[in-house]
């Protein structure tokens, strides 16, 4: 296998990956927060902006993958 | 592929003796001058029966005051202008992609990271000024000196993840637009446009929040995150 291919594979695998577990986590971190805030009405304000950065923390996890899988493709430095 | 085409490459325009200029430094020249302007005309005439812009700044300034002042808990009146001006920057910049025929400069890699520089930088001016240099520098051996290591480099890495974060994101809904816009041509890529107000304003939000986090924790107001 050329290193174009293997590459390519590599971008996908990391791509898939990196979108499956952090959409579980994302799902679970949504559960959680739709449970406090179903019991307490009132603190939807701080659930909110406290679940909003949570989420941005998880799903940096993706954005690293995809940047990974980026680069492969496109600024790969074992292919000239 | 060529390397125009690549999310990751920059264009350059021209250059000014050895610096080369390239497209996004053109649009965040551009992009701070429309701010400048548009807060200079707005607090020009400042009265008490406000007009339009000055009721529009002075809505966004005392949103923005009060976000900070529930992360911190205290007076946000020091973090205000720098908070402020990334959350604005940040937010005019992601929705420049809006207009066409403009890249938004976060989707090139050196906007953020000149952005989280300017946190990472931040972190330290607020903890020293807050606490004493002293004091400062004992808060990395907390709670244990065998930590040093594990503090500096979480220092390191949250300015690493801040910044691709906001490149990412901005980057790979950049992608994804040009990828519909090729595929299918005239209405369908309408609603991902839409989305793209949605995912600047979200991560303008985001990054001024973290950056509030971390500073606020600098300076001892809330707990280390």
């Amino acid at each position: 296998m050329t290193v174009q291919i293997v590459s390519i594979v590599c971008a996908t695998v990391a791509v898939s990956v990196g979108a499956i577990v952090p959409a579980f986590a994302e799902g679970r971190a949504i559960v959680a927060a739709m449970e406090a805030i179903a019991r307490q009405p009132e603190a939807q304000g701080p659930l909110s902006r406290t679940l909003f950065v949570g989420l941005a923390m998880v799903e940096t996890m993706a954005i690293y993958c995809l940047v990974i899988a980026l680069v492969l493709l496109f600024a790969n430095p074992f292919v000239r | 592929m060529t390397p125009e085409a690549s999310p990751l490459a920059t264009q350059v325009l021209f250059r000014v003796g050895p610096a080369e200029i390239s497209r996004p430094v053109v649009t965040t020249w551009a992009i701070m001058a429309a701010i400048g302007v548009a807060s200079w005309a707005g607090t020009r005439k400042m009265s008490v029966r406000p007009g339009r812009w000055q009721t529009v700044l002075e809505g966004l300034v005392d949103v923005l005051s009060q976000q900070i002042r529930d992360v911190v808990r205290r007076d946000p009146e020091p973090f205000l202008p720098l908070i402020g001006t990334l959350f604005m920057f940040i937010a005019a910049a992601n929705l420049s992609a809006l207009l066409p025929g403009v890249k938004p400069p976060t989707a090139s890699v050196e906007t953020p990271a000149a952005l989280a520089l300017i946190v990472f930088f931040s972190v330290h001016f607020y903890g020293i000024r807050a606490q004493g240099l002293g004091r400062y520098l004992k808060s990395y051996l907390e709670p244990n000196p065998l930590l040093l290591p594990l503090n500096i480099l979480s220092e390191l890495t949250r300015t690493f993840s801040l910044m691709i974060r906001l490149f990412g994101n901005v980057m790979s809904h950049e992608l994804i637009v040009g990828i519909v816009v090729a595929l299918a041509g005239l209405l369908v890529p309408l609603p991902f446009m839409a989305l793209t107000i949605l995912v600047s304003l979200v991560q303008a939000y985001i990054f001024s929040i973290l950056a509030t986090v971390f500073v606020g924790a600098a300076a001892g107001a809330v707990e280390k995150g």
